[in-house]
């Protein structure tokens, strides 16, 4: 799966929890999942659980806390799927 | 403290199993429309009563009215009922729902009561609790199986500012959340509260009435006739499910914003029999019982004579017969003397904690707009019920004519009970 399609799904699974459309369409590798996509923290735990389900990895609480932005979630979902 | 504050309803919303949206409703009230069927879920886990009551909410609904993320992940079937109906209630009232940035509105709340709303949503956690999948609950657990889980999802939705809570008393649940919102406003602490109440459907609310053998197990194959309240051949409840919400509003407050006002709250009373007498965790002390309705009466400055309707708790057991008694004694009134009297349950079973406020939104629809609706299943009165009061009390068709006041009444398990008197509003 290349980086792009990585991309494009976890756009598809953060979509519900972005209350704002436009901030999902302004998004980019550097877009700070908490501040710039004013996703609630609490839904993060949700978001994970998603993304362990959509790709077929399992994110332990190391990697999650990495994932502050989109770049970085891709990282490691890059990093879990190389290792599969 | 000083009550000084009228109360007005200014906006109705009801997710009922005879008719989801105020508009399904009336016409259910009016055509005397069970929603009662037989379900084959019951049936398959072998419960003795395999009929019940479940709102029929159409798909279309949850696009319109809920948000991505809440159709993605809001299971808890109680929760849903009470957000649809909060929701009508709000946009009934003629208010605007708030942008997600807006202020929170400090002169409006609500208090919307739950019994087991968030049962399914419950279940599946303790499934996954008990596989070791702890870390699979995800985050949606807590806010959708705590008791309050209708009333915080909607001070988010609503941008409410007030008092946010939720009541539970069994079955008296949705009455009593009139009653305390109402008496919040009166004491001038709000302008505007959302009040009702929400329950869940299904074998894992229904499996312990089923089990007491509480509920009608002979019209498994004529699932509209199940609920008999009043009837001769009453035997049992039938499970229901939904929710109510009426939207209070102080008078001052209706005025200035020109919004339509439904019907009046004149007052209300709450109190329990102890489980003492007649009295015990299932059936109510009868004299606690007429205690609350004089109590009620007296809060609304009316006289017994002025009720026109009693919109009763009537379940479609035998706490009909004791029911009936206690209103004649508490009222002082008998024979054709007797207000008109029907029973909502008929048409939607016993709705449990949402039962008092999809019976209010029943009793307001009634009088705003002028007719009373039949009892089904009623034909033949209870002897008991019969020697107290005439047969004409009991509508078993349409009467064109509305109720000035109504008394409505939910009694619940612990022995509590509530009571609330309801005005005809005359600009």
């Amino acid at each position: 799966m290349t980086r792009n399609e990585i991309k494009n799904r976890l756009e598809e699974i953060i979509r519900p929890y972005v209350s704002k459309p436009e901030k999902l369409a302004e998004m980019t590798e550097q877009s700070d999942l908490l501040k710039d996509l004013e996703i609630n923290s609490a839904h993060l735990v949700d978001i994970i659980l998603d993304m362990e389900e959509s790709f077929d990895i399992e994110i332990d609480d190391k990697a999650a806390e990495q994932m502050l932005t989109v770049g970085q979630a891709l990282d490691v979902t890059e990093d879990l799927l190389a290792k599969k | 403290m000083q009550h000084t504050e009228r109360v007005v309803i200014t906006g109705l919303g009801v997710c009922a199993p005879n008719g989801v949206g105020l508009t399904n409703f009336e016409a259910a009230l009016r055509a005397g429309k069970s929603g009662l069927a037989h379900l084959p879920e019951l049936a398959d886990l072998q419960f003795r009563c395999q009929v019940g009551g479940v709102p029929p909410i159409p798909e279309s609904l949850l696009t319109k009215k809920l948000t991505a993320l809440e159709q993605k992940r809001l299971t808890a079937h109680g929760v849903l009922y009470g957000l649809l109906a909060a929701l009508e209630a709000w946009e009934n009232a003629g208010l605007a729902l708030p942008a997600g940035d807006a202020p929170p509105d400090w002169d409006t709340g609500t208090i919307f009561g739950s019994g087991l709303s968030g049962v399914q949503t419950l279940r599946e956690a303790i499934y996954k609790t008990d596989q070791r999948k702890v870390k699979r609950l995800g985050g949606a657990v807590v806010e959708q199986t705590m008791p309050s889980g209708i009333s915080a999802l909607l001070s988010g939705r609503l941008a409410l500012g007030n008092w946010v809570s939720s009541n539970a008393s069994a079955c008296s649940t949705g009455t009593e959340a009139i009653i305390m919102a109402a008496e919040h406003i009166r004491r001038g602490q709000a302008q505007r509260m959302l009040a009702g109440g929400g329950d869940a459907d299904g074998p894992h609310v229904w499996g312990g009435f089923d089990a007491m053998r509480v509920l009608n197990t002979g019209h498994n194959d004529s699932p509209t006739a199940a609920s008999r309240p009043l009837a001769a051949d009453s035997a049992g409840f039938v499970p229901g499910s939904g929710a109510g919400a009426l939207l209070l509003e102080s008078l001052s407050s209706a005025q200035k914003r020109g919004a339509p006002i439904l019907g009046e709250v004149l007052g209300g009373a709450v109190n329990s029999g102890g489980q003492r007498g007649n009295g015990s965790m299932t059936a109510p002390h009868s004299e606690g019982v007429q205690r609350c309705i004089q109590a009620a009466i007296a809060s609304a400055g009316i006289t017994p004579h002025q009720i026109g309707l009693i919109a009763g708790h009537l379940t479609s057991t035998m706490g009909d017969v004791r029911e009936v008694h206690n209103w004649a004694e508490a009222l002082n009134r008998r024979g054709k003397n007797f207000p008109r009297i029907n029973a909502l349950k008929s048409m939607t079973g016993h709705c449990l904690s949402a039962a008092g406020a999809i019976e209010t939104v029943g009793a307001v629809v009634q009088m705003a707009n002028n007719f009373i609706h039949p009892s089904l299943n009623a034909a033949h009165l209870h002897p008991q019920i019969a020697e107290l009061i005439d047969d004409q009390c009991v509508p078993r068709d349409l009467i064109p004519e509305g109720p000035s006041v109504i008394a409505k009444s939910s009694f619940g398990f612990g022995d509590v009970n509530a009571c609330l008197i309801l005005k005809k509003w005359n600009p």
